[in-house]
């Protein structure tokens, strides 16, 4: 609790006492009014200023007025304990909702805690300096010893170490890294000291990305949102306007009509208690609280949802299209099988991994590794490209030839075509035919689970983009169930493809796109939700996306769509319940049936309800 | 240009009233109050003088809730 909030609490408990003190003495008349004054200025005295202010103001109609009216006419009417009570309560529901508030904000800006202090910088005596990460200039090596936060993005250049990059992804098993790897900023070094060489300014780097993306969220506001505010500017004056009526209208119509006693003073305590009724705290405070809640619960599983608006789109969701590359599979290339003809699988692996030796293509990456062991070159001669087609190379003595189908025909050597997807390398040796390796790009693990959940969350619609070839996109889509795919597309038939599904969606079925965010920026705008992937680094997908997933994982969109519908179906609940059990309570007060207690919980006892209710959006553990 | 000034209100609804209070400033195109992160993003219009702006935004957010605070 903070200062002010230990005040309040000061006062709630004076005032509270003086209660209990005052029941038990037998006083009446003037004495028992000037005694009441003490508890009922002590805990009102703020609002009943705050509400004088707001008339001179001509900001009339707000809680403050409702309150003051409220307790003021029942003390004037002679209920005094129900006026302090009144306040009293009101109070309290004023200090749990700003503690509740209080301690979601700090809960949250404790999950958002990456922010780095300082940058170590190597002195020229080896002796290290705290320096501020903006006075950093790229290139610099900097020093993180472990237990500290990468504060600039860049490559290790010196030790090996874990990193903890939960707070950027969610992802709580630690990721290794040695020297040559890029590191980002606003991971946690676990164990070993870190030499890193930054390759951005400080406010370039991701975790700066980050926290003004998330800091800049809340400006985007849901329509849940501007519904309440917009309600609570017509709401109150209303209420204060049917509060008049209702002391006013009866007795007038008693007298004049009906030539009945008026009852003044019951019509009066039923208009008071219908102005504490009606106080619109619940749902002001609720739905934002919310929203903020259910952004922060999603930041902590490593998805930054830009704004509330965006939460309550993607509760709609209901078709999903993907790029592939990059997105459900892993966009590094692999050796995927080894078909040998007339030889054995390793020594064909071996040809291969020395012919492509002296190519820096990704294929001939994937070829050296798969081999695992240390290529030796001096082994290869008379290396010679032959462009867009392959290699061919002495080995050993034998002439090794490797390379696309086109290569085997240029060299006239009869092959056997491969059928399966993926890039594949044929090899001849000697002018025969020795097999081909079939290399392909990796689906990611959890890529099936991915879709799966998305049916289970309810997505009528799986849809594939991709500009890869047939064979390749039909494969992955049988292997992951995904219902609809394109292949061989440009960009801009990638946008066509979503624009078709937008236009055929209904009114409240949303599209979304999810895409790793290189090339892909102009559907990820298109689509009625853009979902970055892996976005950890690349600015264009941050720009660009609604949503953006820190690591990897496919699984996220799902995790994603049932965060934000969690957190929509808590708003809803709130605002049915609130409004809800205030018009019941409105209907009782008026026809006298509901008391000044009752008043008191349709007005502080919902407001609770409803905040601890918004705070369950924190927790995503399950969803 | 929009800025994001950090500011200090005690409840949901007088962040709502500081918000219309801010857009009906002169020289504010669009305000937007976060009441969760205590943040108000204002942007100006064109050729406004955001300090002189920002003096009204807060008399003005001072007329709806005098316990409000800007950090200018």
């Amino acid at each position: 609790m903070n200062k002010k909030q230990k005040k309040v609490l000061v006062r709630i408990l004076t005032a509270a006492a003086c209660m209990v003190l005052l029941e038990l003495l037998p006083v009446e008349g003037y004495v028992k009014f000037a005694l009441y004054m003490v508890p009922y200025l002590t805990i009102g005295y703020d609002i009943l200023k705050k509400a004088w202010k707001g008339i001179c103001n001509r900001q009339v109609f707000d809680e403050n007025f409702l309150m003051a009216v409220a307790t003021v006419g029942a003390i004037a009417l002679g209920e005094y304990q129900e006026g302090v009570a009144v306040m009293l309560f009101y109070q309290i529901g004023e200090l749990f909702q700003s503690y509740a508030v209080g301690k979601s904000r700090k809960n949250i800006s404790e999950l958002m805690d990456i922010r780095p202090d300082y940058a170590n910088v190597e002195g020229e005596h080896g002796e290290l300096e705290q320096v501020d990460p903006d006075d950093v200039p790229i290139g610099t090596v900097i020093v993180v010893q472990p237990g500290e936060k990468i504060p600039i993005d860049g490559v290790v250049v010196e030790g090996r170490t874990t990193l903890n990059t939960s707070a950027l992804t969610g992802e709580s098993v630690p990721r290794d890294v040695a020297a040559g790897e890029d590191v980002v900023s606003g991971c946690i070094n676990l164990s070993g000291l870190l030499k890193i060489r930054t390759t951005r300014e400080f406010g370039e780097s991701t975790v700066s990305k980050i926290l003004e993306l998330v800091e800049n969220a809340s400006s985007r506001k849901s329509r849940s949102e501007n519904f309440i505010s917009k309600f609570a500017r017509y709401y109150t004056p209303a209420v204060c306007y049917g509060a008049l009526a209702l002391a006013l209208a009866p007795p007038l119509v008693r007298l004049a009509a009906m030539g009945a006693e008026p009852q003044w003073g019951v019509w009066v305590m039923r208009a008071l208690t219908f102005l504490v009724i009606s106080c619109p705290c619940a749902l002001v405070i609720s739905i934002p609280l919310s929203f903020f809640a259910g952004i922060g619960g999603a930041s902590n599983a490593g998805v930054l949802v830009k704004g509330s608006n965006y939460l309550e789109t993607l509760s709609q969701t209901r078709y999903v299209v993907f790029d592939k590359t990059g997105t459900m599979t892993q966009g590094v290339f692999e050796v995927s099988r080894v078909c040998p003809s007339g030889m054995e699988e390793a020594q064909l692996l071996e040809y291969a991994a020395l012919a492509e030796s002296y190519s820096t293509h990704p294929i001939s990456r994937s070829l050296a590794s798969a081999y695992g062991r240390e290529v030796d070159k001096s082994r290869v001669q008379d290396v010679e490209e032959i462009s867009g087609s392959g290699v061919v190379a002495k080995i050993g003595g034998r002439q090794v030839a490797a390379g696309s189908s086109r290569l085997m025909d240029q060299l006239g050597v009869s092959w056997e075509p491969c059928r399966e997807a993926g890039t594949v390398v044929y090899l001849s040796v000697d002018g025969v035919y020795a097999g081909y390796i079939l290399i392909a790009d990796r689906m990611k693990p959890t890529a099936k689970k991915a879709i799966e959940e998305l049916k289970r969350a309810g997505v009528k619609k799986t849809v594939m983009l991709t500009g890869d070839r047939r064979e390749t996109a039909m494969e992955v889509a049988r292997d992951l169930g995904i219902d609809e795919v394109h292949y061989e597309l440009l960009p801009a038939g990638k946008v066509e493809k979503v624009e078709e599904l937008l236009a055929a969606a209904g009114p409240r079925e949303k599209v979304a796109f999810a895409g790793d965010g290189i090339n892909d920026a102009p559907v990820l705008s298109r689509a009625d939700i853009g979902i970055a992937m892996g976005a950890l680094g690349s600015d264009a997908a941050i720009e660009a996306a609604d949503i953006v997933l820190m690591d990897d994982d496919p699984v996220k969109i799902a995790k994603a769509i049932r965060i934000s519908r969690k957190c929509i179906r808590i708003v809803y609940e709130n605002i049915y319940f609130a409004i809800g059990i205030k018009v019941v309570c409105l209907v009782l007060g008026a026809l006298g049936i509901a008391n000044m207690w009752i008043a008191i919980f349709a007005d502080v006892g919902v407001m609770v309800i409803a905040v601890l209710n918004a705070i369950r959006t924190l927790d995503v553990r399950r969803e | 240009m929009k800025k994001t000034y950090k500011i200090e209100v005690d409840c949901a609804n007088c962040a709502n009233k500081m918000e219309e209070a801010a857009r009906m400033t002169a020289g504010v195109k669009e305000a937007s109050v976060n009441f969760m992160a205590l943040k108000m993003a204002v942007e100006f219009e064109e050729g406004a003088d955001p300090k002189a702006v920002m003096q009204e935004v807060l008399k003005n957010c001072r007329k709806v809730e005098d316990d409000c605070e800007i950090f200018i």
